[in-house]
């Protein structure tokens, strides 16, 4: 598995983490370093505190040629607690200036009148480089292969050279101390660590968790459209929050998109119902004339028996239902009427009213125009009608039917709801079709009707769930502005 | 008197004051004496000299002493210790100590020239007699005698030390060696207890040490005598005596003698005798010293 590939989930914690694992190394790291030659520095500084506080004691017992005191002397030094605690000095030679040894502590390390050079490689070296060593001031030194480090201290007292002090350090005794040093910086380490991954992690998750979220949702939006994101999964204005607003945006601007493909959709299917329905309800409509015209003929100028006649009157009454149902269907929106005014309104009211008392229904009027509208009365009124009946039927025992009638502008609008049941998404869909199922009484044709005549006078009507109501809205452009 | 000038009586006057000073000064000076005599009878404290003829760091032990010498002496006593024998010796023969414990050699060397005399001499083991031991390393098995320590290093105790210095040097210079030219190195360590030191460390192949300091050391400090071995013994010699500086009044000398000798006595004296690591004092045979004297004179220090 290729951890580039890995989700962000796991990416962004695992690379905080990475970074923060490396930078607490790093630090931890030359901490213990400075640390490790601050020590090395301090050490440099004991021996030569420590040469320098000998010196006095060393060259006068030098000068006087007392070798019990030079050894007491370097003995006591070596014993020494307290501030040498960074590293024991493991032993000490005093030289003279002919490069032997004077004396040694312990003893055993190199005996009374050695040559320096005779007693280890490690004492050839330094008396190598004592023989070479003009300055007169002490050196350190680590001879090769040696685990030991020297520091080479002079002795003089007045200018005058009495010999030279050589402190011996294990290198192993200092490696306590530095394993405390280190084992501290790891300590800390750690407990930065302890403080920082949790953290990380946290707020790693907090970053990657609402992309995974978009991602998901993003996914799904060729098939479906998936839900708006809630702001509070992130409410911040960086980046990140402005993604998650775009994508909010994109959303409303696809479901708007989609509600208006759908809008087009319908009302393209309706213009072709309508279409065809004129076309049918003209084909029906001559042959129909015919047919009644030849039976108003025979009435009149034949004699029928009893049983003819009941036949005739039959087929005339069939036939008087289809030329009604036909007529209904032959929406004719251009005949010539007078202009609305708001009595034929008021008259509309008067008309539904006992129908809603029927319900006891709490109509809720609200009738703004004044004057006359200049819209066809028959129709608008038909509409009205249409749309009241329809809302008196479906509104709740007790209910409530609102109507709102406005004239702003070139507009006319009428807006009708009752608290009755809300339609389906699938009802309203096929909500303006010709024998709408949902018709209880009648042929299903009053919103086909009001949707047609609605269209032939270039207005618009929707149905929608408006605060648990069903409502009703109609627009249509008026020729003139309201007075 | 009519004919007494001014200037005369002036003089007169000025001799008369000189004589009343002077008498006042001898008044004076009498009363101080007076008073100084009596002091050194009873008040002033009595300086008693310690060398490293006794085990050292025993501060304790020094302590109970003083006080043991002052309860019965009846006056201050105070210790003088010194590092080494011949500053002790300088201050007896400043009259600066009245008493001191010290070496044969420089017992010997006091009373030849009359700077101080025996007062009393240590018993140990029964004995007012001790004798040097040669020591070497434990690693060193092969010594046998000090003749095998040719071109070596070896640690003296002191200059003025009897067994740690006159002694082997006179065992060498009878053996037919030169002392001076034998060893490769010597040095002085200023005591018998840092001889054993030296040699238990390693730090000389060998040194000679008073015999009853080292006895003592192995029952104080074994862990240091376990690192040397005896080679040999010497013959024996008069204990490390204390004296009495000359000047010192009989009474004065007589009551630390006393003290001093009746110590064996009491539970307390006894007591810190057994911590001294000696049985008591006796007073001390001039006879006893006679082969210090003999060695001295042989080895030319006299």
């Amino acid at each position: 598995m290729n951890f580039f590939n890995l989700s962000f989930r796991y990416k962004i914690p695992l690379w905080g983490s990475m970074l923060i694992l490396l930078s607490t190394l790093a630090v931890s790291a030359t901490l213990i370093i400075d640390a490790f030659n601050e020590l090395r520095d301090d050490l440099v500084i004991d021996a030569q505190t420590l040469g320098i506080a000998l010196e006095p004691a060393l060259s006068a017992a030098m000068s006087r040629d007392d070798v019990w005191s030079v050894y007491t002397s370097i003995a006591a030094a070596l014993s020494r607690t307290g501030e040498a605690e960074r590293a024991k000095f493991s032993s000490a030679v005093v030289a003279d200036t002919a490069a032997r040894v004077y004396v040694a502590a312990p003893p055993t390390v190199a005996p009374m009148l050695t040559e320096l050079r005779n007693v280890n490689s490690d004492y050839a070296s330094i008396a190598e480089r004592l023989q070479s060593d003009t300055t007169e001031s002490g050196f350190a030194i680590t001879p090769a292969n040696s685990d030991r480090q020297y520091f080479v201290l002079p002795i003089t007292d007045h200018e005058v050279r009495y010999g030279t002090l050589i402190l011996s350090l294990n290198r192993q005794s200092v490696l306590p101390r530095f394993s405390e040093i280190a084992l501290r910086g790891l300590l800390v380490g750690t407990v930065i660590l302890c403080i920082l991954l949790p953290f990380n992690w946290y707020w790693g998750r907090r970053m990657a968790e609402p992309l995974v979220e978009l991602i998901e949702r993003m996914r799904n939006v060729g098939k479906q459209l998936p839900e708006t994101l809630d702001p509070a999964v992130y409410s911040h204005r960086d980046e990140l929050g402005s993604l998650f607003k775009t994508y909010n945006k994109m959303l409303t601007d696809l479901k708007a998109r989609e509600e208006l493909e759908r809008q087009v959709v319908q009302s393209d299917r309706l213009a072709a119902l309508g279409q065809l329905a004129a076309g049918v309800a003209h084909e029906i409509n001559n042959p129909l004339g015919g047919m009644l015209m030849a039976i108003d003929t025979l009435k009149s100028h034949t004699v029928i028996d009893s049983r003819t006649a009941k036949t005739i009157a039959l087929i005339e009454r069939g036939l008087g239902q289809i030329k009604e149902t036909v007529g209904a269907l032959l929406v004719e929106a251009k005949t010539k009427s007078r202009n609305l005014t708001t009595s034929d309104i008021e008259d509309v009211l008067v008309l539904i009213l006992p129908q809603a008392h029927g319900k006891r229904l709490k109509i809720d009027w609200h009738n703004q125009i004044a004057g006359a509208v200049a819209l066809p009365a028959t129709l608008v009124r038909q509409v009205l009608i249409n749309l009241l009946l329809n809302a008196v039927r479906a509104a709740n025992t007790d209910g409530v039917v609102a109507c709102h009638l406005a004239q702003t502008g070139n507009k006319f609008s009428v807006s009708i709801a009752n608290d009755g049941r809300l339609l389906t998404a699938e009802e309203m869909t096929h909500l303006f079709e010709p024998f709408s199922p949902l018709s209880e009484d009648g042929h299903g044709l009053g919103l086909w009707v009001c949707y047609q005549i609605v269209h032939q006078l270039g207005g618009s009507i929707t149905a929608q769930c408006k605060d648990q109501r069903m409502c009703f809205d109609v627009e249509l452009p008026t020729a003139e502005p309201a007075p | 008197m009519a004919t007494r000038s001014p200037a005369r009586y002036r003089h007169v006057t000025f001799a008369a004051q000189i004589q009343r000073a002077v008498r006042q000064l001898l008044t004076i000076l009498f009363c101080l004496v007076a008073s100084l005599a009596a002091a050194e009878e009873t008040g002033r404290p009595i300086r008693f000299g310690l060398t490293p003829v006794i085990v050292a760091d025993q501060a304790k032990l020094l302590e109970a002493w003083r006080s043991y010498l002052q309860k019965r002496l009846g006056r201050p006593v105070t210790f003088v210790v010194r590092e080494n024998y011949s500053d002790t010796m300088e201050l007896i023969k400043h009259d600066l100590l009245d008493f001191a414990w010290v070496s044969d050699y420089p017992y010997v060397t006091l009373e030849q020239t009359h700077r101080a005399r025996l007062l009393v001499t240590p018993i140990h083991r029964n004995s007012a007699t001790y004798h040097a031991l040669l020591i070497v390393p434990v690693a060193d098995q092969v010594t046998t005698s000090i003749f095998d320590l040719e071109g070596k290093i070896f640690a003296y105790a002191d200059a003025n030390s009897f067994t740690g210095y006159l002694v082997p040097r006179s065992e060498l210079q009878t053996g037919g060696k030169n002392p001076a030219k034998f060893f490769r190195k010597t040095f002085f360590t200023h005591g018998h207890q840092r001889v054993v030191e030296a040699v238990a460390i390693g730090l000389a192949n060998g040194g000679m040490v008073d015999g009853f300091i080292w006895e003592s050391l192995a029952r104080l400090r074994p862990s240091l005598t376990e690192k040397t071995r005896i080679v040999a013994q010497s013959g024996e010699y008069g204990f490390p005596p204390i004296v009495a500086r000359q000047s010192m009044s009989p009474t004065e000398a007589a009551a630390m003698r006393k003290v001093l000798i009746d110590m064996a006595d009491d539970r307390e004296g006894a007591a810190l005798l057994a911590d001294l690591n000696i049985d008591g004092f006796v007073d001390g045979d001039r006879h006893l010293y006679d082969g210090v004297l003999e060695m001295m004179k042989v080895m030319g220090e006299l």
